[in-house]
C-alpha cells in the first residue's frame, strides 16, 4: 500500500493498518524469544502475540466509535511500546508477562471507560479541577495510610488491596495535570501578573505535593511533577522568569537537599562517581567495598548491560541477565532497568528506534495541543505529553547516567500495573482532545 | 500559546535526542572500555559463552588452558580448566566467574574470546551470532618451554622466589616461575581460594602464591645491580676494564665504615685490583668508591636505560607488573632524585633499590645482546580455533631500547664470564659452554637472612639465554651458592649443546 492510497483512508483505517503492521511486529517479537530460548519457552508464547493484537482491535473498535475523527497514529504507537516492554518482560520472566498481560487488559479497559464516557465533551473536567487537585494529593498519601502503605526499594510508594498491589502516584500525576490544567487556563491573564493572591492556590497544592515526595524519598517523581508544572506555567503565561525562577528554586533546593538529606547525597555521589578504585564505606554492609559493588551497583550493571549490546545488540532473548547459576545480575530488570535490558538485547539499533517511538508520540501529542483550540485542552495536551516525555527522560537518563538515577517507570514499557492502567488512562484523554479538535476542523471547512 | 506549546515540544524533543545521544555512548564510544573491566559482571557472565582459546606451551601441544562443557539455562557454558594444574599459574592466570581474570587470560582476553577486531573476526563474529553458532576464541601458543619452567618450579619448591629466563635476541620468555605456586583450578572452590591466600610461613610478609615474583616481586638487587653501576662506568669513558683501584675492605660513606660483603665480622680485603677483578669478586668497597664518584644521577640515568622507573612491556596486566628502581619505603612509591640516593650504597645494589627478577633479567639480556634490550614476550604466536589453526599473529622479535653502548656490552660480557670462570658465581659453569654472570646476595635486614641472586647468558659468545633467579630470605643463602645452581640448570634445560652433552 503507498502512501497515496494510505493518505486518502479514513483517519480510523489508517489506524488500522499501523495496528495491523504493529501486530506483525508484535508476533516476530515473540516468535524471536521463542526462537532463541525454546528450551525455556513454549509454542504458547505465540498465543501472546495473538492476545495482543486482539486486544489492539477491541481498543481500536472502540476509538472507532468515540472517537472517530482522532489522530491515527498514537494508539499504533502505544501498542507498540507495549509490545515491545511486554515481550521483553516476557523474556525476562514469563510469570511477570502474564500478570502485565492482565494489566493491560485493565488499561485498555479503562481506556475504552474513559473513552465512552467523556466522549461528548471530556471538557466538564475543568468544573472539577479542586477534586482533582485534591484527588490528586489524596493518591499521593495513600501510601501514607497505616495498614495500606508498603515500601519497596525504599520508597513508600505502594497500596496493597488484597492481592493486588497499586502506585496511586501515577494516576495522581494525571489528575495534576488536569487540575493544573483548569486552573492555570482560568487564570492564566491574571497569573502573568504574578499577583501573590492568584499564586497562592497553585504554590499550596505544588508545595504540598512535593513535601509528600520528598518525605517518601521519590525524587523521580518529585522532578517529573515540578518539570510538568513549570512547562505548563510557562505555556499558560509566557513568562520566561516563571520558569528561571523555578529552575533556580530547583536548583538551591536541589543542593540543600544534598547537603542536608543522605539518601539525596548518596544518589548524587553514585551519579558522580559510581566506580572508585579503592574501598569506601558501603552503607548497607557497614564495611569497606569498591562502591561499584555496593552503592552503585545498580546503575553499574546497567551501564555494563547497555554495553554490552554495542550497535548490533546481542539478539532478542540472547542478552545476559543471570549468573550462570541463574543469579539475578540487574535488579529491578523488569520496571526501573527494562531499557539497559533492551539496549542490550536490541543493541544501538533497536534502542534509538525505540526512542524514536517515544519521540513520535510526543510530536503527536504536542501536534494536538497546537490543533486544539481551547485553552484548557492546549494546557491539557501539552502537559500530558510532556509529562510522557519527561518521566522517559528521567528513568533512561537514570540508567543512562544523564542525571542521578530514580527509579520510575519506563511508559507502555516498564513492568507495573499502576503505570500501564495510567498510560492507557492518558492515551484516552489525547485521542479525546485530537478528536475534538479535528473535528472542528473538519466542521470549520 | 502555541508559541509557548512549540518550545515545550521542543525542548521534549531534545531531552528525548539526547537519550539517543547517552545510548550511543554508552554502545559504542565506551563499550570497550567497560567491557575490559574487572568488576563488568555481565561481560564475566556472557563471556561464558564463548568458548574460550586454548592456550599451549611452546611445543604446540602442551596445553595449559582448556574448556569444560556445562548445560545451564538451555545454552552451553564454557568454563576453564587447567590440566597442567599449577604450571606456570601466575603467567597463566585464571578466568574465572567469581573472581575474573588473571594473568594472560586477561591481558590477551580479546585474542582468546574474538574479541579483537580485525576484519576477519569481525566478519566471522557477526555471522556467527546471526547463525546463532556458538563464537571461538583464538588459540595461544607461549614461548613457555615445558621442560625448562618445570625445572625452575621444582628448584624453586618449598622456597619464595622467582626465575626469569629469556631469548636475548629474540625476547621469548622461556621461564617465567614465582614460588609458591597455586592451582588455578581451586580460585572458585572457596576453602580452595582460602588456601591460595594463605602466605607459606617460609615467605615473608603477607604476599600470596597469587603474586607473579617475577614481574611484580621487588628485591634489594644486591651485587647483581653491579652490572648497572659498571655499565654507567664505562658508559662514561671515566673508567676501562683496566682501570685500577685499592681496596682497603671498606669504603667511607658520610664518614661511617661500609664493608665488603661475607662474614659481617671479617670481611675480605682485595688490596690492588683492575675493574674486572672488582666485579669478578663483587668489592663492594671498589663500586661504593666509583658511585660516589659517579654520583647518583648517572647511576639512576644508567638503570633507566636498562627500563628501570617503567613496567617492561609484556603480555601481562598492568596491575602485574612492578617498576625497578628506588623506593620511598614509607610512601611506597618510586623516586629518582638523586639528591635522596645514597651513591655509595646504590653502586653496589643496595640503598632503597628494589627490583623485580624480570629487569633483572633484563639487565643480564640486555649485556648479552650487545647493549640493546629485546621487547619480552610470553606469546609466539595466536592461531586460528579450529582443526587448521592457521597463524593469526606471529609475534616478531622487535628492539625495545639501546641500554649501554656496543663496547661497554663487550667488556661487561667478558667481565661476567670472568665471575663464573674464576669469581663468586663458579657454581654455575658447564662444561663446554662459556658461562657469563653475576651473583648477588642482598641484605634484608634480618642477620645472615639474604635474597640470593644470579643474573645470567650463555654461551658467552652467542648468547641463546639470559636470565635472572632470586631466592628469597635464604639462611646465610649467598647467591652464589643458592641461586646459580639453579640458573645452571636452566641453562642446561634450554641449550640445546649443553643438553646433548
Amino acid at each position: 500500500m503507498g502512501a497515496r492510497t494510505l493518505r486518502t483512508l479514513s483517519l480510523r483505517n489508517r489506524e488500522l493498518f499501523y495496528l495491523g503492521v504493529v501486530g506483525v511486529l508484535t508476533v516476530l517479537g515473540f516468535a524471536s524469544v521463542y526462537i532463541a530460548r525454546q528450551s525455556l519457552v513454549s509454542w504458547g508464547s505465540l498465543s501472546y502475540a495473538l492476545f495482543f493484537i486482539a486486544l489492539y482491535l477491541a481498543a481500536h473498535v472502540v476509538a472507532r466509535f468515540t472517537v472517530p475523527n482522532a489522530d491515527p497514529y498514537l494508539l499504533p504507537l502505544a501498542g507498540l511500546l507495549t509490545a515491545v516492554g511486554v515481550t521483553e518482560i516476557y523474556r525476562l520472566g514469563p510469570s511477570d508477562a502474564f500478570k502485565q498481560g492482565l494489566w493491560i487488559v485493565i488499561g485498555v479497559g479503562l481506556f475504552a471507560l474513559v473513552l465512552f464516557g467523556l466522549r461528548r465533551d471530556f471538557r466538564v473536567l475543568e468544573q472539577y479541577k479542586y477534586l482533582f487537585g485534591i484527588g490528586s494529593l489524596a493518591l499521593l498519601f495513600l501510601p501514607r495510610v497505616p495498614g495500606l502503605g508498603t515500601t519497596i526499594n525504599g520508597a513508600r510508594l505502594w497500596v496493597h488491596a488484597g492481592p493486588l498491589a497499586f502506585q496511586p502516584g501515577e494516576l495522581a500525576k494525571i489528575f495534576l495535570i488536569v487540575f493544573l490544567a483548569a486552573y492555570l487556563r482560568e487564570k492564566r491573564e491574571v497569573l502573568a501578573q504574578g499577583r501573590a493572591k492568584d499564586v497562592g492556590p497553585l504554590l499550596v497544592i505544588w508545595g504540598a505535593t512535593m513535601l509528600v515526595l520528598v518525605s517518601s524519598n521519590d525524587l523521580g517523581s518529585g522532578l517529573l511533577y515540578f518539570g510538568i508544572f513549570l512547562a505548563m506555567l510557562y505555556i499558560a503565561t509566557a513568562r520566561m522568569s516563571f520558569v528561571l525562577v523555578g529552575v533556580g528554586l530547583f536548583i538551591a533546593g536541589g543542593y540543600g537537599a544534598y547537603t542536608k538529606i543522605g539518601h539525596v547525597h548518596e544518589r548524587v555521589t553514585i551519579w558522580l562517581h559510581p566506580w572508585t578504585t579503592g574501598r569506601v564505606y558501603c552503607p548497607s554492609t557497614g564495611g569497606l567495598a569498591l562502591r561499584q559493588d555496593c552503592e552503585s551497583y545498580q546503575l553499574v550493571r546497567s551501564l555494563y548491560s547497555i554495553a554490552n549490546g554495542g550497535f548490533p545488540g546481542t539478539g532478542l532473548g540472547k542478552g545476559t541477565f543471570t549468573t550462570t547459576s541463574g543469579g539475578e545480575l540487574i535488579p529491578f530488570v523488569n520496571s526501573d532497568f527494562i531499557y539497559s535490558a533492551l539496549a542490550q538485547e536490541l543493541g544501538l539499533v533497536g534502542a534509538a528506534a525505540l526512542l524514536l517511538v517515544f519521540m513520535l508520540f510526543v510530536a503527536r501529542g504536542m501536534k494536538i495541543a497546537l490543533q486544539a483550540d481551547d485553552g484548557f485542552s492546549k494546557l491539557l495536551a501539552a502537559g500530558l505529553t510532556f509529562g510522557f516525555a519527561l518521566q522517559t527522560f528521567i528513568i533512561v537518563g537514570g540508567v543512562l547516567r544523564l542525571i542521578p538515577l530514580t527509579g520510575i517507570t519506563l511508559p507502555f514499557v516498564s513492568y507495573g500495573g499502576s503505570s500501564v492502567v495510567a498510560n492507557f488512562a492518558l492515551l484516552a484523554g489525547l485521542l479525546l482532545i485530537s478528536d475534538r479538535a479535528n473535528a472542528n476542523m473538519v466542521g470549520a471547512r | 500559546m502555541n508559541k509557548q506549546i512549540s518550545r515545550v515540544a521542543l525542548v521534549a524533543l531534545l531531552l528525548l535526542a539526547a537519550l539517543i545521544i547517552g545510548t550511543t555512548y554508552w554502545q559504542v564510544w565506551a563499550a570497550p572500555g567497560l567491557a575490559a573491566r574487572q568488576d563488568n559482571a555481565i561481560q564475566r557472565v556472557a563471556q561464558f559463552r564463548i568458548k574460550r582459546g586454548l592456550i599451549y606451551a611452546s611445543d604446540g601441544k602442551t596445553v595449559l588452558a582448556k574448556n569444560v562443557v556445562k548445560k545451564a539455562g538451555g545454552q552451553n557454558l564454557f568454563f576453564r580448566t587447567y590440566p597442567t594444574h599449577g604450571f606456570a599459574s601466575q603467567v597463566l592466570g585464571y578466568s574465572t566467574q567469581g573472581r575474573s581474570r588473571a594473568g594472560i587470560e586477561r591481558q590477551e582476553n580479546a585474542y582468546l574470546t574474538a574479541a579483537n577486531a580485525n576484519l576477519g573476526t569481525i566478519w566471522a563474529k557477526l555471522t556467527d551470532k546471526l547463525k546463532g553458532t556458538t563464537v571461538s576464541g583464538n588459540n595461544l601458543i607461549l614461548n613457555l618451554r615445558v621442560n625448562a619452567q618445570k625445572i625452575a618450579e621444582n628448584a624453586l619448591r618449598g622456597k619464595c622466589g622467582a626465575a626469569v629466563v629469556m631469548n636475548p635476541k629474540s625476547g621469548a620468555v622461556y621461564v617465567m616461575a614465582s614460588s609458591p605456586t597455586y592451582d588455578p583450578n581451586k580460585i572458585e572452590s572457596p576453602n580452595g581460594f582460602a588456601g591460595i591466600l594463605k602466605s607459606p610461613s617460609s615467605c615473608p610478609g603477607s604476599s600470596s602464591a597469587l603474586l607473579n615474583r617475577a614481574t611484580q616481586g621487588l628485591y634489594p638487587p644486591g651485587s647483581t645491580f653491579k652490572t648497572v653501576t659498571a655499565a654507567a662506568a664505562l658508559d662514561s669513558g671515566v673508567y676501562t676494564p683496566d682501570s685500577r683501584f685499592n681496596d682497603p675492605g671498606y669504603c667511607t660513606e658520610y664518614g661511617q665504615k661500609v664493608s665488603n660483603a661475607g662474614d659481617p665480622e671479617a670481611p675480605e680485603s682485595f688490596g690492588n685490583v683492575n675493574f674486572v677483578q672488582a666485579y669478578q669478586h663483587s668489592i663492594n668497597a671498589v663500586f661504593c668508591d666509583i658511585g660516589k664518584k659517579l654520583g647518583a644521577g648517572k647511576i639512576i640515568d644508567q638503570a633507566k636505560k636498562f627500563g628501570f622507573y617503567s613496567t617492561p612491556p609484556i603480555e601481562l596486566p598492568s596491575n602485574e607488573l612492578s617498576a625497578s628502581g628506588e623506593y620511598d619505603f614509607k610512601k611506597h612509591a618510586l623516586f629518582d632524585d638523586a639528591g635522596l640516593a645514597d651513591p655509595g650504597r646504590l653502586a653496589f645494589g643496595q640503598d632503597k633499590l628494589l627490583t623485580t627478577p624480570l629487569q633483572m633479567a633484563l639487565v643480564a639480556a640486555a649485556v648479552a645482546n650487545g647493549g640493546v634490550i629485546m621487547t619480552p614476550h610470553l606469546v609466539k604466536k595466536v592461531t586460528s580455533p579450529g582443526g587448521g589453526g592457521g597463524t593469526v599473529v606471529k609475534v616478531k622479535p622487535h628492539a625495545l631500547r639501546r641500554a649501554m653502548k656496543p663496547a661497554t656490552a663487550a667488556a661487561l660480557n667478558v667481565m661476567m664470564q670472568a665471575v663464573v670462570t674464576g669469581g663468586t658465581g663458579t657454581s654455575a659453569q658447564i662444561p663446554g659452554i662459556k658461562v657469563a654472570g653475576k651473583t648477588g646476595t642482598a641484605e634484608t635486614g634480618a642477620y645472615k637472612i639474604y635474597d640470593a641472586w644470579f643474573i645470567f647468558f650463555a654461551p658467552a659468545d652467542n648468547p641463546q639465554v639470559a636470565g635472572a633467579v632470586v631466592v628469597e630470605h635464604s639462611p646465610n643463602g649467598f647467591g652464589g651458592a643458592v641461586a646459580a645452581p639453579i640458573a645452571k640448570q636452566l641453562m642446561e634445560a634450554i641449550l640445546p649443546s649443553a643438553s646433548k652433552g
